[in-house]
């Protein structure tokens, strides 16, 4: 049993492994922000195992150095892991049987970059004896890369000088992740409101622009996608 | 405002969210326009986030050439729609920055 164990954990990290090429250079760039926005080291460092989730650590630090308010940026990184609920909802099927403890260790590892080889490795392979420690394996492969780039780019980031501009590395990197996402006119258009929404609400107080926005692009891409359904134009599904 | 309570809220809402339907499942039946609504979280959110982030320059909307972080970032997007990949997105970006930077006003 423990060398199936073995065989599933490995394979979880093999998988893993592309994935962490990309997420090198990007945990290293936000411990280098961090530092830049202010933040000590310490608490540069351990934001990434407590928070665990990328985009939701770069929007802290620039909300952080844009003094937002605390409650601001709770719910800022509520709204933005909001998509992990999708992940929950649709590996859910494949952990129901697990021990709550086993439950509640992968949730904690379940970001973007898990969740994409798990749930190929569940829908290629189905549910087989012990297959949970692939996912172990991928999000504990995830975790310590996260820790370490993390390291790095604090140790390196404080060297770097402002004149860089450095900071600039974080609305591109959103530009990396959000652009691939467009595939859709709904998707297009929930971005595109969102966007001129924030540019239009860039004057109200503590931040709330952004959810304003967020909530306005959300709303109109679900509307939209609803009618193209309809006319069975479904680019997305 | 105190970053430790910051981080441990946002950690446990992250958490909370992660573990939300692995943990009800079974109990209740997800809504197909919730599954639809949250699927455009990414792209908006994103995007309120960067569109400011190109065109508020000191506090104001530049629509400007002059606006080096705007042009940067449309070199980006230009970049990121061709390669699919973070890590040259990123790289074009900031090369952009740079020589704009440099040679421009």
């Amino acid at each position: 049993m423990t060398s199936l164990k073995n065989k599933h954990f490995w394979a979880g990290v093999r998988a893993e492994f592309p994935l962490l090429i990309g997420v090198f250079p990007f945990g290293m760039i936000y411990g280098a922000l961090a530092i830049e926005a202010g933040l000590s080291a310490v608490e540069a460092q351990m934001m990434s195992p407590i928070v665990f989730a990328g985009s939701a650590q770069f929007i802290t630090t620039q909300l952080i150095k844009n003094t937002a308010p605390g409650f601001v940026i709770v719910l800022t990184i509520a709204v933005v892991n909001l998509r992990h609920m999708l992940y929950s909802a649709s590996l859910a099927p494949y952990l129901a049987s697990l021990p709550t403890r086993w439950k509640a260790l992968l949730s904690y590892l379940l970001t973007d970059e898990a969740y994409a080889p798990s749930i190929l490795h569940y829908e290629t392979n189905k549910l087989q004896p012990e297959s949970h420690w692939f996912m172990l394996g991928a999000g504990l492969a995830l975790w310590a890369i996260w820790m370490f780039s993390t390291a790095t780019g604090i140790l390196l980031g404080a060297a770097i000088p402002d004149s860089w501009s450095l900071d600039f590395a974080l609305p591109l990197t959103f530009i990396a992740m959000v652009v691939p996402a467009l595939k859709t006119r709904p998707a297009i258009a929930a971005a595109l409101t969102a966007g001129g929404a924030a540019l239009a609400a860039y004057a109200l107080p503590y931040k709330l622009g952004l959810l304003i926005a967020a909530l306005a692009g959300i709303v109109v891409g679900t509307l939209l996608e609803n009618k193209t359904v309809g006319a069975h134009l479904s680019g997305d599904s | 405002m105190n970053i430790w309570l910051v981080m441990a809220l946002g950690g446990l809402i992250t958490f909370g969210i992660r573990f939300s339907l692995i943990y009800l499942f079974g109990k209740f039946h997800i809504p197909e326009i919730m599954r639809k609504a949250l699927h455009y979280v990414p792209p908006a959110v994103l995007s309120a986030i960067v569109f400011p982030e190109l065109f508020l320059r000191e506090g104001a909307l530049s629509f400007s050439l002059e606006n080096h972080r705007l042009l940067a970032g449309l070199i980006a997007i230009a970049a990121a729609w061709v390669s699919r990949n973070t890590f040259a997105t990123i790289l074009a970006g900031m090369i952009a920055l740079f020589l704009l930077q440099f040679f421009g006003a």
